[in-house]
């Protein structure tokens, strides 16, 4: 296949960006998306151009690295994460643009690398359950009925790669806190924080600048774990139980 | 032939912190007999810990409940993405929740003959017994495992062993596990107990009067090097799998860390024991930047298989069963497919090399689900395994529900690593090195399931009670500062390389010398080894090496974001790493594990251990690149697992 690239190139979190345009030629359908943008890169070092920066890791659609806006969709046209989207999905000839994740709670460190920290400081403000190493029951002390056990493993498994902020018209991160607070707080476990967790998620959240729902539905349709709408839906109910209960 | 081959042996190595007496009181006595640290005192301590995966991770966490001040790094942009999350399995512990005959014992005897009676029998039963605190602890965090109806935990069996002691979450155990860790290291920054540096790399280590006493290291976002000080270190980076180019690790997963800290005196042990995985998703062609694995829990219900005749390009589904070849069933009876994982690595290996391989070039095997559909029904199987599924499907574009899957074995986990004694210390002083970084629990051969059991023993329970007895026992009266002349020396070393690699402006990239000297690996040091193979790799290395320093080219500067750099700095280490491994491999002139040298095997071409000769893990001390290093033996004692040719016909 020969692709025309449109790729966004900036330098620095300061410097101006722009998209630049770029030819390959010979790539597989068997190729995966980020080893096209290898075959890029290794043709611009040796052409002595700065090679395409992009976060990527595991290649195996687990590790939650990979983050490109590919023709306007996040992590591309199927419902996957970059790394595991092939170039079957796409014809010789095409023109693809290429694109960072887009919100102000996610700046650009460069090229298509942002910096994704304001998800780490979600999860620092309460995504957690207080179990210091030690102390822990028996495991079978508490039985977790089975569709409880199943609900918070559905969102358990976000991996944090903020495709959920990209899509989203308003740049929220809804589905990323809910995730977290509906897989914990469904737990025994979870309970005793129940709603400090939901609170200080939600405060912290607002706190980095993310924007607010409006239940356009793109971060459930982009999302390439399948974390449901539902799950935001099942934050607000935690949320409004909890600011009930607990006087602030 | 270079000099390299000719090692000295030096002075044996010795573990003096293994108590003695019967192995299940060791760990209690370890305990005991550790000097603790006043906890009003430990928030003065600052440990560093590199890396954040499963041992990294709940050790940053562990040591900061306990009030130490942690420094931790990680290059990734957040502690939850280390490669520990890829794991799909599952972990063991001996629960005997099945009550199926599982015990402690069982679990200790297990494992030290599936590491082919390679590890130390102190450390493994250690292992055996912290296994049952690990769920516990990590239910306590909300880790999601598989659940019956009746709301307990559920296990399954898994490659090598014939108990159901493995607790899964659906195919992403190591996920569950490493976000259960990441939260409680979150827990620990928001509390101000931990200072996270993510996207930070550590590209040397700072030893001070014979002690580890910092890192240097580099911002990866403004490639800033600066230096960082710490009472004691702890390596817990990964292994060095990656060092084969084409691997089942995470591509940015380097042995940087272990290395350089191998060539500031910490001894390496047993490089050349590396696991190859034996369910992996075949390349498809040179564009290959890494491989997939599949989970090995799908040897428990799907049924490998390759053509009777050679060359049989018929379809799966057009060979009829007489003429398919379930060899892993054939020859191995008992265990069938669920051998471990290095006799079904080599066995595939065998039946390729036959020309009976399956799919582009002749390198697959079968692994083929429609006994299980038609015996568990097709909902059942997707409950088991729907994820496993839908990632080969999207990787291969075929539907492995309708015909087989086709897998064949890639590198997967190095039982190797730097040499720690029982109590987890490397040769220098109050550096430590914990989970795959290690050399400690698995011998020859990791059972399934076993990584993530170490990598949280370590981290959660083992590092946190031994680091105590260092600390207290050498208490540091003067801090290490930046003007130190020899933090001085180690900078300006790590400055210079930087430099030298951004300065030679030839004509090839990282990643061509790291595919070259990948593939030689691969070919020589692979899944199977010979003197003359071994010899030919060790003649190779150095001239790639010279190569490298002749034509490299790194575009960009080293003060930005330049991820060319980075791959070029850890090529560098690969390129001596390498060289090592082969000399582990040609010096230990047995098969053992997931090392099999061709002209050490049994008439019915089994791997032949050599315990007379070769019942010791090699520990190799640097000496200078391209130099040959000495070799340390350090004697394993079998007290309890008594050394057998292991058996799974």
């Amino acid at each position: 296949m020969k692709l025309t690239l449109r790729v966004w190139r900036q330098k620095n979190a300061d410097a101006e960006g722009a998209m630049s345009t770029y030819e390959v030629d010979g790539i597989s359908s068997d190729m995966s998306f980020l080893e096209m943008l290898d075959t890029l890169n290794e043709e611009l070092i040796l052409r002595g151009e700065d090679p395409v920066a992009f976060d990527h890791d595991c290649r195996e659609g687990i590790c939650g690295a990979c983050s490109l806006v590919i023709n306007g969709d996040a992590h591309g046209p199927e419902r996957t994460t970059t790394c595991q989207l092939h170039m079957r999905s796409f014809k010789d000839g095409d023109t693809i643009d290429i694109e960072p994740w887009r919100a102000s709670a996610f700046p650009v460190i460069k090229d298509l690398v942002v910096d994704r920290s304001a998800f780490d400081r979600i999860i620092q403000a309460g995504g957690y359950i207080t179990a210091p190493t030690g102390a822990a029951p028996e495991a079978h002390a508490s039985p977790v009925p089975k569709p409880d056990a199943d609900f918070a493993f559905e969102h358990a498994e976000c991996i944090g790669c903020g495709a959920c902020v990209a899509a989203c018209p308003n740049g929220a991160a809804m589905l990323f806190t809910s995730a977290k607070i509906n897989h914990l707080n469904v737990l025994p476990q979870g309970a005793p924080e129940r709603e400090t967790r939901v609170l200080d998620m939600v405060a912290q959240m607002d706190e980095e600048g993310f924007g607010g729902c409006t239940l356009a539905g793109e971060c459930a349709t982009a999302c390439p774990k399948g974390i449901p709408l539902m799950s935001i839906t099942g934050m607000n109910k935690e949320w409004l139980r909890a600011t009930r209960k607990v006087k602030r | 032939m270079t000099t390299y081959v000719d090692y000295k042996t030096g002075e044996p190595v010795v573990d003096a912190k293994a108590p003695s007496g019967p192995v299940n009181e060791r760990w209690d006595t370890r305990r005991f007999e550790a000097k603790l640290v006043n906890p009003a005192n430990r928030r003065k301590h600052t440990v560093i810990v590199v890396g954040t995966g499963l041992a990294g991770g709940s050790a940053g966490a562990t040591l900061a409940e306990q009030g130490y001040h942690v420094v931790q790094f990680c290059y990734q942009d957040s502690p939850r993405r280390a490669h520990s999350i890829a794991a799909q399995g599952g972990i063991n512990a001996a629960k005997n929740y099945r009550n199926d005959g599982d015990s402690i014992h069982r679990l200790f005897y297990d494992t030290v003959k599936g590491g082919d009676f390679r590890a130390r029998e102190s450390n493994v039963h250690r292992l055996a017994q912290i296994s049952v605190e690990i769920i516990d602890q990590c239910v306590a965090q909300g880790v999601p495992f598989a659940r019956e109806y009746g709301g307990l935990l559920d296990t399954r069996s898994f490659g090598g062993v014939q108990v159901s002691r493995t607790f899964y979450a659906r195919g992403q155990t190591g996920q569950q596990l490493l976000l259960g860790a990441y939260q409680a290291l979150s827990r620990q920054i928001a509390a101000g107990n931990i200072e996270m540096h993510p996207r930070t790399e550590m590209l040397d280590l700072i030893v001070v009067d014979g002690r580890a006493r910092g890192i240097v290291a580099r911002d990866l976002v403004t490639g800033k090097i600066d230096t960082y000080f710490a009472d004691a270190v702890v390596l817990a980076s990964g292994g060095y799998g990656n060092v084969f180019y084409l691997s089942t690790n995470a591509m940015n997963s380097n042995a940087t860390a272990i290395w350089r800290a191998h060539r500031r005196g910490a001894y390496f042990a047993n490089p050349c024991f590396t696991q190859i995985h034996p369910t992996c998703i075949p390349r498809t062609g040179d564009h290959q930047s890494k491989l997939t694995l599949m989970s090995e829990s799908l040897r428990n219900d799907g049924r490998i298989w390759v053509p009777k005749a050679k060359g049989d390009d018929r379809p799966a589904s057009k060979i009829p069963e007489d003429e398919r070849d379930y060899y892993l069933e054939r020859i191995y009876p008992s265990f069938g497919n669920l051998v471990p994982r290095d006799i079904a690595s080599r066995a595939a290996k065998n039946v390729c090399d036959e020309g009976r391989g399956v799919g582009p070039g002749g390198q697959g095997v079968y692994l083929d689900f429609a006994d299980a559909i038609e015996r568990m029904g097709r909902k059942a199987v997707e409950a088991k395994y729907g994820n496993l599924f839908d990632m080969y499907q999207r990787i291969t574009d075929e539907d492995p529900y309708e015909v087989p899957m086709r897998i064949y074995p890639a590198v997967h986990y190095t039982m190797g690593g730097l040499w720690v004694d029982y109590d987890l210390q490397t040769t220098i002083p109050g550096l430590f090195a914990i989970g795959e970084a290690n050399f400690s629990d698995h011998g020859a051969n990791r059972l399934g399931a076993s990584a993530l059991m170490q990598g949280l023993a370590d981290g959660y329970f083992v590092l946190p009670a031994t680091i105590n007895d260092y600390l207290a026992r050498n208490p540091h009266h003067e801090a290490v500062t930046a003007e130190h002349p020899v933090v001085q020396e180690v900078l300006a070393e790590t400055e210079d390389r930087l430099s030298l690699l951004l300065s030679v402006d030839g004509d090839r990239t990282p990643d061509s010398f790291h595919r070259e000297v990948g593939e030689l690996m691969w070919e020589f040091c692979g899944m199977a080894r010979t003197d003359s193979g071994l010899r030919k790799a060790l003649e190779r290395i150095p001239q790639i090496r010279e190569e490298f320093w002749r034509r490299i080219k790194v575009p960009g500067v080293g003060e930005e974001f330049n991820q060319s750099l980075e791959k070029a700095n850890r090529v560098v280490d690969y390129l001596e790493l390498a060289e090592l491994m082969c000399l582990d491999a040609l010096h230990r002139g047995e098969s053992c594990g997931g090392h099999f040298r061709e002209e050490s095997q049994t008439p019915d071409g089994e791997a032949a251990r050599k315990d007379d000769e070769f019942a010791y893990a090699a520990a190799w001390e640097f000496t200078e690149t391209g130099a040959a290093p000495v070799l340390h033996k350090e004697d394993l004692v079998f007290e309890y697992v008594h050394p057998t040719q292991r058996s799974y016909a």
